[in-house]
């Protein structure tokens, strides 16, 4: 980790009540980034990532209970004022969602969706911020700025609206951009140009992002750091190089192979993962991966393993069995 | 995807369960001041009541007292006694006019729902014309062209309610024409009648059942504005509507006059607006209740 | 935009040609009786036959009615035997009223139901929520003479602030005219918010659960501007519906209040048309009347296309 901490998340736990039970979706999270750093969040659905991305923006459900502490830019969020977590917005953190056509307002134009941002934040009067606003549009790599300005969501395709929306999220040069699954949603010819993009604009910027996927190939290449969650704890961590030259964990191990290779024989079956993620209002006493580890022993039944360093250059991991995959899959 | 994981997440978080059980005391009150009222109503003659048109000049406007439990109206009549021979007419057009619009508005929907094609179109269209009127204004012309009586009053309310049962059929037929127990039914070789009573009706009895006791409760809301204007029931049959027509004469003096019938009106309509709306939350969630 | 303007207007045609048919069919129904009426207690067979014949009563129907059409497309709504005044007059003078009365009602149905929908959407299930919500459940249980008579015992006559009724013209007396009308449209209006609110406050608490009111609020917008400006535009939907449909409806709604509260509109006019038989005039504002409410509908489709720029561009 280069420099002091720009987003520091502390032992954050998130509830939510449910007739079922307590659903615990974040269990017991420390994290910690640096200005102008990219972090990847990876993980099936459900294993929390998501959950964990809304208690960092404060947006959580208005069930959900939070503990521990977000402290961004010396600042923890969770205890701040409205008006000031408000005031943050925009500026300090910034967000992408994962499905553009629900994320931008139907009804209300490209132009007015940027502008008000602008003017909320930077006190921008109309014309300077639709100005700014078709230079963003342009920088995003959408053609013809000036005319999407007066043109509403459904007009532009799945790629264009997702451009449109990370446009508002850098239009007030937010100090942390939040990618939550930004191309699962887009056709898979676009999801490239889309991921290229913020990792283009995050490097330029000098801009901290956390990019959420259930694909570890998306954060190859696109990330200094990678985080990897299952069942709401972060169960392996390490610069992005390492983890894929020497992954520890048996879970970040079976993410990897159930990737499909372009090279591989015809008819190859999917190295799926056996089994489905444990119900989050019964969280097992043992690892909550252990009923699907092919190297599962007595100990991970009975224990949580904890997050132990591997070396010293910042890589951890949670498991009584890790492997020693030196495969070498370059990053 | 992450949206997904939100998305269940808030639905287990959701409980959908408590909105009946919290309607279900005040259902079963509004049933049981129904069951009340169309008893008073049935049984009025038998119940030991002063009789409803005797005048006592001595005696107007007089408050409570012993021998008269309501006071009495503006001549001398017995106002408890007048309330429920009032109910009597209030609830016979009340309840009669929309079967009239339940029994052929629903028919035409079923048909119309079930045959499709012109015929469908051409019930729509109809329907649609008639719906283009606002129904006071037609009740009172045609009441100005038919003349007044209990009877004519039935008879165009009942028409009046018959594209919006009409509606509701057809709805209800659309939904459940194409499911696979009418397909199975037509494989069978059943014939068109035996579909449309064996398979459709019990389906589509519920949504009209509810439809109708919310259109009890509008006859008794119109019936009762015109009766108000004095183009409803035929003087000397008072309904609740016209006893409150006549209460608003005596406003400054004996307001009871008018809030006595107002009251039995209100509680009447809103038990069974809460009736059918019950019963209309249970069979098409969609449109909900309160 | 203009074809889907030019195919609305292409359906509204048959249903007012069909309302016009449907109008004079029920003033014809019994035709003797306007000459016996018209005549009076001067009425003899053969004065009654002669007055038919004269004004075209022994005609076929169907050629009654072509008749009456072209009359009516020409602006000839025909004349009260009564007054001497031609239908179109009649109306003229009453309009007005009406319209102000309707205007004012779906006013104040609006000022009461809009804010209570907002603040009912964002406290879903608490108890203000469901306390508004049952009364207003409550409220739609009483018609629109009743809550007139609660309201003219409490203001009128209790506490005498406003007039019970009367009328004055808003030319001479502006305050005086809108003190008049407090009352009736008030009665109205309560009538009117449930309906407005409940359509509002359903499709608003839909609307709050959206992504996009998420990514408002994450982009740090103000919360009066998320509600207001990106919550309700595309919950207004239902709801400009639905005021459009009332709007129409309160034409028929304004006959009651009309009466009561002694305003000179339309709804009085179509009483007295009943009451001293003046056949004519009834003919002819029941055409208005219905007509007018067609022609609100359509004009509601057309609001429809403002508000959602998508179904403009032929989508959704």
């Amino acid at each position: 980790m280069s420099g002091p901490a720009l987003l520091s998340i502390e032992d954050v736990v998130v509830e939510l009540p449910t007739p079922r039970g307590n659903l615990r979706a974040v269990d017991h999270v420390d994290l910690s980034m640096a200005a102008g750093q990219a972090l990847g969040i990876v993980g099936e659905s459900g294993c929390g990532k998501t959950m964990l991305s809304r208690a960092i923006l404060q947006l959580l459900p208005k069930k959900a209970r939070l503990s521990g502490r977000v402290m961004f830019d010396g600042q923890d969020l969770v205890r701040l004022n409205p008006e000031a977590l408000r005031k943050l917005r925009a500026r300090g953190i910034a967000v992408v969602f994962q499905d553009p056509m629900t994320s931008l307002n139907p009804v209300l134009t490209i132009g007015t969706q940027l502008v008000e941002t602008l003017q909320e934040h930077l006190g921008l009067d109309a014309v300077a911020a639709r100005r700014r606003s078709a230079e963003l549009l342009a920088a995003v790599g959408i053609p013809a700025p000036e005319q999407r300005l007066d043109q509403y969501p459904h007009q532009l395709s799945g790629g264009m609206r997702q451009r449109v929306v990370i446009a508002i999220a850098l239009c007030c040069e937010p100090k942390l951009l939040i990618a939550d699954e930004p191309t699962t949603a887009l056709d898979v010819t676009i999801q490239a140009q889309i991921l290229d993009l913020l990792a283009r604009e995050q490097r330029r910027r000098h801009m901290a992002m956390i990019l959420i996927t259930h694909d570890l190939g998306v954060v190859a290449g696109r990330t200094d750091e990678v985080a990897v969650m299952y069942a709401g704890r972060v169960v392996e961590r390490a610069p992005t190089r390492n983890l894929f030259k020497h992954m520890q964990m048996p879970y970040t191990a079976a993410l990897l192979a159930a990737i499909p290779k372009l090279d591989a024989a015809p008819h190859t079956p999917l190295a799926a993962i056996p089994g489905r993620p444990p119900d989050p209002t019964r969280p097992l006493k043992g690892c909550s991966f252990a009923p699907r580890c092919r190297h599962v022993g007595e100990q991970c039944l009975r224990e949580k393993p904890a997050l132990t360093p591997a070396d010293n250059q910042g890589h951890c991991y949670a498991c009584f069995h890790p492997l020693e995959f030196a495969a070498g899959v370059s990053a | 995807m992450a949206t997904l994981e939100l998305e269940l997440a808030e639905e287990i978080v959701a409980s959908p369960a408590r909105r009946t059980r919290r309607l279900g005391m005040l259902f079963w009150a509004a049933i049981g001041w129904t069951v009340f009222v169309v008893a008073v109503a049935i049984l009025a003659p038998v119940l030991p009541l002063p009789s409803p048109t005797d005048m006592d000049m001595l005696e107007r406007r007089a408050p409570i007292s012993a021998l008269h439990w309501l006071g009495t109206d503006a001549l001398g009549r017995d106002e408890l006694a007048r309330v429920a021979y009032g109910a009597r007419i209030s609830l016979t057009v009340g309840l009669f006019a929309p079967v009239i619009g339940l029994t052929i508005g629903g028919a035409l929907g079923m048909l119309a729902g079930y045959f499709r094609g012109r015929f469908e179109s051409f019930v729509v269209g109809s329907m649609d014309v008639l719906l283009a009127f606002p129904p006071l204004i037609l009740a009172l012309a045609v009441t100005a062209y038919l003349g007044q009586s209990v009877l004519n009053l039935t008879c165009i309310l009942g028409v009046l309610g018959i594209p919006a049962f009409m509606r509701v059929a057809r709805a209800s037929t659309l939904t459940l024409a194409r499911r696979e127990f009418v397909i199975a039914a037509e494989a069978l070789g059943a014939t068109h009648a035996r579909i449309l009573i064996r398979e459709l009706l019990p389906n589509v009895a519920l949504p009209l059942l509810a439809f109708f006791l919310l259109g009890v409760a509008v006859t008794i809301v119109v019936e009762g504005a015109l009766s108000f204007l004095g183009l409803g029931v035929p003087p000397p049959i008072s309904s609740w509507g016209s006893m409150i027509g006549e209460g608003r004469e005596s406003l400054e003096v004996a307001p009871m006059l008018a809030f006595v019938p107002a009251i039995a009106m209100f509680l009447t309509v809103l038990s069974f607006n809460l009736v059918g709306d019950t019963l209309r939350a249970l069979t098409d969630p969609r449109q909900g209740a309160l | 935009m203009l074809g889907f303007v030019a195919r609305k207007l292409l359906h509204l045609l048959p249903v007012l040609l069909a309302v016009s048919l449907l109008t004079f069919l029920i003033a014809s129904l019994l035709p003797g009786d306007l000459a016996y009426v018209i005549l009076g207690d001067q009425a003899t067979p053969d004065k009654v036959a002669a007055l038919r014949h004269d004004m075209g009563l022994d005609q076929p129907i169907w050629w009654r009615y072509l008749g009456w059409l072209v009359q009516v497309l020409q602006g000839d709504f025909g004349r009260s035997f009564r007054t001497g005044q031609t239908v179109l007059q009649a109306v003229a003078e009453r309009l007005p009223v009406s319209f102000e009365l309707m205007l004012l009602a779906e006013l104040g149905a609006l000022l009461i139901g809009i804010p209570l929908a907002i603040a009912c959407a964002v406290r879903a299930g608490s108890p203000f929520d469901r306390l508004v919500t049952g009364s207003a459940f409550g409220m739609l249980s009483v018609p629109a003479f009743l809550s007139a008579i609660l309201l003219i015992y409490f203001f009128a006559v209790e506490l005498r602030w406003l007039p019970a009724t009367g009328y004055v013209p808003f030319s001479e007396d502006p305050l005086g005219n809108l003190r008049c009308f407090v009352l009736p449209a008030l009665t109205l209006a309560l009538g009117e918010w449930p309906v407005l609110m409940r359509v509002l406050r359903s499709d608003m608490i839909a609307t709050l659960q959206e992504d996009y009111i998420a990514m408002a609020r994450a982009k740090g917008l103000k919360p009066s501007r998320i509600l207001l400006v990106h919550a309700l535009k595309p919950s207004s939907l239902t709801l400009v519906t639905v005021t459009g449909i009332n709007i129409g409806r309160l034409m028929g709604g304004t006959v009651i209040v009309e009466s009561i509260f002694a305003l000179p509109g339309i709804g009085r006019l179509l009483l007295s048309s009943i009451y001293t038989r003046d056949l004519i005039i009834l003919q002819g504002v029941v055409l208005c009347v219905a007509s007018g409410y067609v022609l609100i509908n359509f004009i509601v489709d057309m609001l429809y296309a403002v508000l959602d720029p998508r179904i403009r561009h032929g989508h959704a």
